[in-house]
């Protein structure tokens, strides 16, 4: 592990994050991690010792077995990263979503087709996470709007640590809406806060209609659903009723919206969501503004 | 297996207590772990033996305490124990559940050295 920022060990790539000095990641093969500027001294073997701390002082006779209370989050550390994204995008009144999904339910296709309508109107940015390749990055960039691949390598899920990185790459304006697409994952995403206004959760019709109850924590994390690929609905045998059901018993508070990202269907809703809660974001930073 | 970063926040949080509080090995930890927290216990187990290998938490015992599901029945207007978020209520029916326990994942406390 990192100790100079937590960032767990691994083969997480930013783009671009070559070229950045002071805190140098390069994640990439073969494990290398430099941290410049350092004024603490690595082991070799990355091995921390702490006896020679305060605890050294052996008192003679006495066992120095004790219990400590902890009573800390275990993710308190991701939380920390987490809370420190949320303050830069109220601070600048951006609107972060965090989109989740299955693999394959079409979260990029729908995200290519939300930036083109939105691009003209208000700043937006994109950051792309997957286990390996920058594909979704480029389709991204196809359309005009910045966009930032982020690898995970061996990760399920992106981290709170990962998207503050990612942001500072991306140099958006105030007032943008920044999506970020998660890992294609029902499972391990719901767990790591990224700092985002809101989860928003997207199911295509050809997955099955129980998904919100058999990944039920993601549908309780989320503050909307979206149901995509409505234009396949005459072909399957997709209950719409049923599968809304499902996920109001998981989170009665879920906001569902049915979107085409190829006929267009709802999309005109969706887009309409976007903009209120971009309002709401940039209310939130004239608020800091004159606090 | 997000159980394996769920661990490695878990040695970074002993590491950093390690120095606040002064010791240098630890020989238990216990855990909180709810039973929405979307945590597999026998993962978080393996886990945690691989992670900790040559730290200070090497060979330490790890002892987890299972919590319910707890929730809030709108209708009812009470407190009541359920086994997953979309069971309905066990006395009215309803699936109007807040969901008011069962998300925990804390480190509760360590016995160290």
């Amino acid at each position: 592990m990192c100790t100079v920022c937590g960032c767990a060990e691994g083969e997480v790539k930013i783009e671009g994050a070559e070229g950045h000095t002071g805190h140098h990641h390069h994640h990439g093969e073969g494990h290398d991690h430099h941290h410049h500027h350092h004024n603490h001294h690595h082991t070799g073997d990355e091995t921390h010792h702490y006896g020679h701390g305060p605890a050294h002082a052996h008192a003679p006779g006495l066992s120095q077995s004790r219990m400590v209370q902890i009573e800390t989050d275990i993710l308190a550390k991701n939380n920390e990263y987490a809370n420190a994204n949320r303050r830069f995008f109220d601070d600048h009144g951006m609107l972060a979503l965090n989109l989740v999904s299955s693999p394959g339910s079409g979260k990029t296709t729908l995200l290519t087709e939300t930036v083109t309508a939105l691009k003209g109107e208000l700043g937006l940015g994109v950051i792309e996470g997957d286990q390996q390749t920058a594909n979704d990055a480029e389709r991204i960039r196809e359309t005009g709007v910045p966009a930032i691949q982020v690898n995970t390598g061996k990760g399920c899920h992106l981290d709170g640590h990962m998207v503050g990185h990612a942001v500072e790459h991306l140099d958006m304006a105030d007032d943008s809406v920044l999506f970020i697409e998660n890992v294609g994952n029902l499972v391990c995403p719901a767990g790591f806060d990224l700092g985002e206004a809101h989860k928003v959760v997207i199911l295509s019709v050809t997955e099955g209609e129980d998904k919100p109850i058999k990944y039920p924590d993601m549908f309780a994390a989320s503050d909307v659903m979206l149901l995509t690929k409505t234009d396949l609905l005459p072909h399957l045998d997709f209950d719409v009723g049923k599968c809304l059901d499902y996920a109001r018993r998981v989170n009665p508070r879920i906001k569902t919206l049915l979107v085409s990202a190829k006929s267009g269907e709802g999309m005109q809703d969706w887009l309409g969501w976007i903009r209120a809660a971009r309002d709401m974001a940039r209310l939130g930073r004239r608020q800091t503004e004159t606090a | 297996m997000h159980e394996m970063s769920i661990c490695e926040s878990l040695v970074s949080i002993i590491e950093d207590q390690a120095v606040a509080q002064s010791f240098s090995r630890v020989n238990l930890v216990r855990l909180e772990i709810g039973a929405l927290a979307g945590v597999e216990v026998e993962a978080l187990r393996f886990s945690f033996d691989v992670v900790t290998r040559n730290g200070i938490a090497d060979g330490a015992k790890l002892d987890v305490i299972e919590l319910p599901v707890t929730g809030w029945c709108m209708p009812c207007a009470k407190a009541v124990e359920v086994k997953e978020r979309y069971d309905a209520c066990p006395d009215c029916g309803s699936y109007q559940i807040q969901i008011t326990g069962g998300e925990e994942l804390r480190i509760k406390e360590m016995e160290v050295d």
